[in-house]
């Protein structure tokens, strides 16, 4: 499945939750489902900044050709929690260039996610989406 | 449901009346009444100081001081009745005693920079643990540059400041008590005439942080109170931000050095030598914010209209119902209830984020804070990771406090 199948299914998903109380409760549960983070993972490399509560990013760079990215994440709080799983749903098992492809800001819009956008200030949504193309970046025309 | 309101003073104290004086409340929030709960960051502004600097700039403005044009005097004057109005709210002696300053952090900067000349290595600064950011990193710049030593009074399980310690931090070499008249986190109200009283004993300075206190105490009195360095912001007192204010003894500020330098401040200056205005035209370099001070000295005449006893009584009333209304959640802590506590409430719940639960509440029209509300030395001492926090204020009413507790309800019904 490449990104613009993952946002599909995101955006179909969401497409049956016309209450907000009932967005939010995806989106919970989608961080519930997220990839964890081990304890020797929760540093300062992997915390993600600009964020009111506490979160952490870990990016699994998978050998191949091309390589693909991974990511994991964790919060205290569940809501970021699940931004961080929405994230990781878009952006796991993906090469860079679908990465960076991918107009995640557009995409938290179709999902009925803007006002998390607006937020970015509190929740950091900004530097975690900064952190994952970042990363690809870095990863990418790696061999 | 009872009908808010009504709640009948000397003056007639009534919220309805009162809250119609806020165009704000006019509008919803996500289709929902706005219930803000937030005053303790900013409270919300009354028409009379919105009309207040919309008239004083179509109508009356100029540069102040040393114009010699009918808009300059107007303006000038109106600025200076603001300063006015700002000594009546303190009880200062004179209009003097009083520096605008963009609020309390640059009032506390400016009293840290202008005793930095008397506190030196090994001098103590006695600070309480309860102390908003803006009342501690300016005095952590004393200790990095002049090796002066910060000493903690200790903050009691139910909030209070623990009196007994506080009078042993004290000694000889105590040059500067500064604390806050009233915690923005726990609501406490503190003895301020007493931690004035031992200061002064053992013959320290000291300076009292009224960011809170002056909104909801019915009366401040620096003389009574015999502080030293008295500072608050006009944008909590439902005045614009941009403007709040120093109160300083006159021998305090004919002492201190000034702390920015440029127009206005000077008395005279050459090439090799500048000699300063008197204060507090000393401490208040460049055009200053003028519309924002008479907004201030707006709000100040706004409160005065109140019957603030009856406003403190009806806030203290909705801050009790809003506490026992929260009580009933076993997993709820409330940070601080100490004896005669003011108008806020803070809290921590047994497995939610406070971050999570402000966001939703948001959904329901509910404006409140979460995190660590500038002051991370208190929220270690209480081991709160973050922690929400409902402010009130005049215009805040009981079905506010019925919304709040519906809110918290259902966000955490949301957050399963």
């Amino acid at each position: 499945m490449n990104a613009a199948q993952a946002i599909d299914d995101l955006v179909d998903e969401f497409s049956f939750l016309d209450a907000w109380e009932d967005r939010y409760r995806h989106v919970i549960d989608i961080g519930r489902g997220l990839d964890g983070v081990r304890d020797e993972e929760r540093n300062e490399a992997n915390r993600v900044q600009g964020c009111v509560s506490r979160v952490w990013l870990v990016t699994d760079i998978l050998d191949g050709d091309p390589v693909r990215l991974s990511f994991r994440g964790d919060s205290d709080a569940h809501i970021v929690k699940g931004l961080v799983g929405v994230i990781a749903r878009l952006f796991s098992d993906r090469t860079p260039e679908d990465i960076l492809a991918v107009d995640a800001r557009e995409v938290f819009n179709r999902l009925g996610l803007s006002e998390h956008l607006s937020q970015q200030r509190s929740n950091g949504l900004n530097s975690l989406i900064a952190r994952v193309r970042a990363d690809a970046e870095a990863a990418h025309g790696k061999p | 449901m009872t009908k808010t309101g009504g709640c009948a003073g000397p003056k007639g104290f009534d919220v309805e009346k009162v809250r119609a004086d806020f165009p704000i409340f006019q509008r919803t929030i996500w289709d929902k009444p706005l219930v803000y709960l937030d005053s303790g960051a900013s409270a919300q502004k009354p028409k009379a100081v919105i009309d207040a600097m919309t008239r004083v700039m179509e109508h009356s403005f100029a540069n102040v001081h040393r114009g010699l044009h009918t808009l300059a005097n107007e303006a000038t004057e109106a600025f200076e009745g603001a300063r006015g109005d700002v000594a009546r709210l303190l009880g200062a002696k004179s209009d003097e005693e009083i520096v605008f300053t963009r609020g309390s952090t640059e009032a506390i900067n400016i009293v840290a920079n202008g005793l930095s000349d008397d506190i030196g290595a090994g001098d103590e600064i006695v600070v309480s643990q309860m102390e908003h950011h803006s009342n501690i990193v300016p005095w952590h710049f004393l200790r990095e540059r002049n090796g002066a030593v910060l000493k903690w009074a200790p903050v009691a399980d139910d909030g209070s400041l623990d009196m007994e310690a506080y009078a042993k931090l004290l000694g000889p070499k105590t040059k500067l008590v500064a604390m806050t008249h009233m915690s923005n986190v726990l609501g406490t109200i503190t003895d301020a005439a007493e931690i004035v009283r031992l200061a002064h004993e053992a013959g320290a300075l000291c300076l009292l942080d009224g960011s809170q206190s002056v909104v909801h105490l019915p009366k401040t009195d620096v003389q009574a109170l015999d502080a030293d360095f008295y500072v608050f912001t006009g944008h909590k007192l439902y005045g614009p931000t941009g403007a709040g204010a120093l109160y300083a003894k006159k021998k305090h500020l004919k002492r201190m050095r000034p702390f920015q330098g440029g127009g206005e401040m000077i008395e005279s200056v050459s090439e090799d030598a500048v000699t300063f205005a008197d204060p507090p035209q000393k401490f208040e370099a460049g055009t200053p914010s003028i519309i924002d001070a008479i907004g201030l000295g707006a709000a100040i005449r706004y409160v005065e209209t109140i019957d603030r006893q009856a406003a403190m009584d009806h806030e203290t009333r909705l801050m009790r119902k809003a506490q026992d209304g929260l009580k009933k959640w076993n997993d709820v802590r409330i940070l601080g209830d100490a004896p005669g506590k003011g108008a806020i409430v803070a809290f921590d719940v047994k497995g939610a984020h406070a971050h999570d639960l402000a966001q939703i509440m948001d959904r329901f029209g509910v404006a409140v804070r979460a995190g660590s509300h500038c002051a991370e030395p208190l929220m270690r001492r209480f081991d709160c990771q973050s922690s929400l926090r409902a402010s009130f204020a005049m215009y805040n009413t009981e079905k506010d406090v019925d919304t709040f507790l519906e809110a918290f309800e259902k966000a955490r019904d949301i957050l399963g």
